[in-house]
């Protein structure tokens, strides 16, 4: 009885070890660019090329490397136009910031003329 | 605070919110060929084309002054084209290529080097293709140009005559 316990234990788990690493690498694909087609990512290609990314960021999931090391690796053979989702760079963390540094420049603005306009 | 210093702030502000658009704007945002260009060449292993217990490593590149890496297979119908090119820069120019044969079955390769010529010293085999993505290439061909293991340049399809002076002047 025990024996069977495990195995379905064993079984079950293993069975969302697979799924969960299946996500990942999917969520890796669907994140790479192909840059040989049209605005396509690797996970939708079927171009030689899309297989031998999706092949190698396979493997290194194996070897254990993890989705940061997987896009570094693929951003300093091919450049950040790989990547769908860029990686927070001083670039964009600008373009994310600057609206909200406006706001509150001009919310600090208006704050200050109402209470120049009220003394 | 003086009116002047406010319109002087706000238009530096101004100014400095339009250089980071402007820059941001600015990056490039198509593929880089140039990615691997003033870099030193990756650690690679390829098996010997002529002899399948000999490895080839990116030791090879590191030693040599001036050397050609040039990715071909006997399908690719550009390679065609560009191995006249390859075959002057060999005997004419005297330059060391190393080809890197891709997907390929040997029998082809073989034969298509016999018809056309070995321009290659070497030639290394990436029957899977993840070598090349190594260099971050996509395809064949593509030529990239080494000093002493430092990658000079990179050029993406057939080479032609305008590559041809390139590379000659690369390598003055």
């Amino acid at each position: 009885m025990k024996k069977i316990i495990f195995i379905i234990t064993y079984l079950i788990l293993s069975k969302h070890a697979i799924s969960a690493n299946e996500e990942l690498k999917n969520k890796i694909y669907k994140n790479i660019r192909c840059i040989v087609c049209q605005g396509q990512s690797i996970y939708d290609s079927d171009t030689d090329f899309a297989i031998d990314l999706k092949k190698l960021i396979s493997k290194k999931l194996e070897n254990g490397e993890n989705e940061k090391q997987i896009y570094d690796f693929l951003i300093s053979r091919y450049g950040e136009w790989i990547v769908f989702n860029p990686i927070l760079s001083f670039h964009s963390l600008a373009l994310w910031l600057v609206p909200f540094i406006i706001l509150l420049i001009g919310g600090f603005l208006i704050f200050r003329f109402n209470y120049k306009k009220k003394n | 605070m003086n009116q002047k210093y406010k319109i002087v702030i706000l238009g530096a502000t101004t100014v400095i919110i339009f250089i980071l658009f402007l820059k941001a704007i600015n990056t490039d945002k198509v593929y880089q060929p140039n990615q691997m260009v003033n870099k030193k060449i990756p650690e690679i292993i390829l098996e010997d084309f002529n002899n399948k217990n000999s490895k080839i490593d990116q030791n090879i590149f590191s030693q040599k002054d001036f050397v050609l890496i040039n990715i071909w297979a006997s399908w690719c119908v550009p390679c065609l084209i560009e191995h006249p090119f390859l075959m002057s820069l060999k005997n004419k120019n005297k330059i060391d290529i190393i080809g890197i044969n891709y997907k390929d079955e040997n029998t082809n390769a073989q034969n298509f080097l016999k018809k056309y010529g070995n321009p290659y010293s070497r030639i290394g085999v990436d029957k899977k293709g993840e070598v090349t993505i190594q260099l971050g290439a996509y395809g064949v061909p593509e030529t990239y140009v080494l000093k002493k293991g430092l990658i000079i340049f990179k050029h993406i399809g057939p080479i032609n005559e305008d590559i041809v002076n390139k590379i000659l002047e690369l390598k003055k």
